[in-house]
């Protein structure tokens, strides 16, 4: 009785160790925004840089159409960047890895600048933002499940670097 | 690396002359019963090579024989155990009573020679069932290149008993990929055809995709994302130096040599859109191919450089077109159910190669190059990007797994095909593997 109480109490610690642990990486992982290797950790995003505005769009398979509520979020982001002239953004174009590997390159390329045409529209100087396809290079859901693909086919908006 | 290249042959003996009934082999069927041959292991004469003394170097070599023939599909290679006559012997005068004895119809023997600088290989092919010897061949190169020994010797055979060119002699260039499914680490990696030799060509800083040989082999284009800048570069093998072929305000993509290597066809993207371009290698000019608001991508020559094929979404979804090479008289040439990408043209020049998505499969399949006669030669979770063997009866391509929600249990590895739908194989790499592209004969 008191060995199965003791190994409750074990468990309880290595858990309690575990959860702190994962909020400990979370939180450097917010810190850091630089090009690590080849990829920007897109963790700088509009999102962290301003509440309520959410950094990214997302798509429906193959198509790069801009949604009710995607036009929404852009138009919010519009007027973050309309109040902050002195930030730089990069769009950056994702697809999920249901598709071949060289055409989700041009389509990612597309949705990035679907997303770019738009801000533009709400005036947004073009060279104020870049865009960048990653293709199905980078899923921001490792999954394969249809949940995973609707989060991956996206347009992330972040702060470019320097 | 020159010396790998080039190869000496110093003298072909002679080819057996008789034009009839002796053995052949169909590749243009699905081989059911693989024809049985007997590698006898080579007999060395004498080994003074240092880099060689460890291994018993004329066994290895049959049995690289051995493997590349049964990877084939087509031959059976049968036991050593049960050979009786020793390799010495059996390369002068094989006693047919016995090897037809245990079933062989073909038998392949030899002899090497080593010295400190020079490896002088000879072999000879035997028709058990007619008593004949077939092929008589010997050549002499550098000891280091033993393992390339093995793959001329089988291309030899390959083409005396198919009458088609072989392919073994040959390599893979790809993409090695480790590291968890949202952050995979990519470096371009070459390996023989059976997977030896594997050397890494980029140390995995920048994401690097669709590496692809020009004719020689000599270089390589393939895609960066070095510094954030997607592009596509030329990796020249040998001095191991790189530059930017497509350095437009954009994105360039999609890259492959033309079938003379003097250009470069690949898509170039801006303001959403993507086209394709060709850059020449020797007066650095770039030509628009197509244009149209429409995504165009994948171009892949015709053999005799006069007409393109390429993925284009200009009808609503992914469907294969084919042009001449100035960019006129495109033609849509996939009409099936389903979406159709990555199209490559057959080295033979009568069939495209593609990946076919529908109902959530995908599909490798071929078809002629007016998009009539459609075969799809494999299913899966997840497949794409076919690349010819050089004799156009082979294709290798890359899959990857369904993975958990946390991206457990993903993997991409290397497969081939042959054409007719049959010996399907897992390609071994060190790492996980992708984009691969099949080099041509190293030797001609």
């Amino acid at each position: 009785m008191v060995l199965r109480y003791s190994i409750r109490n074990i468990l309880l610690v290595i858990m309690a160790a575990l959860v702190l642990s994962a909020c400990a990486a979370q939180t450097t992982k917010k810190s850091e925004t630089q090009i690590t290797g080849d990829t920007f950790s897109g963790a700088e995003t509009v999102k962290y840089l301003a509440t309520g505005v959410a950094d990214r769009v997302f798509f429906a398979t193959n198509k790069s159409v801009l949604t009710t509520a995607s036009r929404d979020t852009l138009r919010k982001q519009a007027a973050w960047l309309r109040e902050n002239k002195d930030i730089s953004v990069v769009m950056e174009g994702h697809c999920d890895e249901r598709g071949t590997r060289e055409y989700n390159l041009a389509l990612g390329e597309r949705r990035a600048n679907a997303a770019k045409d738009y801000l533009m529209t709400y005036g947004i100087s073009g060279n104020r933002i870049s865009v960048i396809s990653y293709g199905k290079e980078r899923p921001v859901n490792p999954g394969s499940s249809p949940l995973a693909w609707s989060q991956n086919r996206r347009s992330v908006t972040v702060k470019a670097a320097g | 690396m020159k010396n790998i290249l080039f190869l000496i042959f110093l003298f072909v003996v002679f080819f057996a002359k008789s034009s009839f009934a002796l053995i052949e082999v169909d590749v243009t069927r699905g081989n059911l019963t693989p024809l049985p041959v007997a590698v006898s292991p080579l007999y060395v004469e004498s080994k003074s090579s240092e880099a060689l003394k460890e291994i018993e170097v004329g066994l290895e070599i049959s049995k690289i024989i051995e493997t590349n023939l049964l990877r084939s599909g087509l031959f059976n290679p049968l036991e050593k155990d049960s050979f009786v006559q020793k390799p010495d012997i059996a390369h002068l005068k094989p006693r047919f009573e016995d090897w037809k004895l245990i079933k062989a119809q073909a038998l392949i023997t030899g002899k090497i020679n080593i010295t400190n600088d020079k490896l002088r290989v000879e072999f000879r092919l035997w028709d058990i069932l007619a008593a004949k010897e077939m092929m008589a061949l010997a050549f002499t190169t550098v000891p280091n290149n033993w393992r390339r020994v093995a793959h001329i010797i089988t291309d030899k055979i390959y083409k005396r008993l198919t009458g088609e060119e072989g392919y073994f002699d040959t390599r893979i260039i790809y993409v090695s990929e480790k590291g968890p499914k949202n952050q995979r680490i990519k470096k371009l990696a070459i390996m023989d055809q059976d997977g030896a030799n594997t050397k890494y060509l980029t140390l995995g800083n920048e994401l690097v995709l669709t590496p692809r040989f020009n004719p020689t082999n000599q270089m390589v284009t393939y895609m960066s994302f070095f510094k954030n800048l997607p592009r596509v570069y030329l990796l020249d093998i040998e001095t191991g130096v790189q530059e930017v072929v497509g350095d437009f305000p954009g994105m360039t993509f999609a890259p492959r040599f033309s079938p003379d290597g003097k250009k470069i066809i690949m898509s170039f993207a801006k303001d959403g859109n993507s086209d394709i371009f060709t850059m020449n290698l020797e007066t650095r000019e770039v030509e628009r191919i197509t244009e149209h608001p429409a995504i165009d991508t994948s171009p892949s020559y015709s053999p005799n450089g006069k007409y393109i094929c390429f993925n284009s979404d200009r009808s609503g979804y992914q469907q294969i077109y084919v042009m001449r090479s100035d960019g006129s008289d495109v033609k849509r040439i996939t009409f099936g159910q389903g979406i159709y990408g990555t199209p490559v043209w057959s080295p033979r020049g009568d069939l495209i190669a593609f990946t076919k998505m529908y109902r959530g499969a995908f599909y490798i399949g071929v078809m002629r190059t007016d998009g009539s006669g459609e075969r799809l030669l494999t299913e899966n979770y997840y497949q794409e990007a076919p690349s010819w063997s050089p004799n156009g009866r082979v294709l290798i391509f890359y899959r990857e797994t369904k993975s958990g929600s946390q991206g457990e249990g993903f993997s991409a590895t290397l497969w081939s095909i042959d054409l007719t739908g049959y010996n399907e194989r897992l390609i071994e790499t060190l790492t996980d593997a992708s984009d691969p592209s099949w080099s041509s004969l190293l030797t001609n």
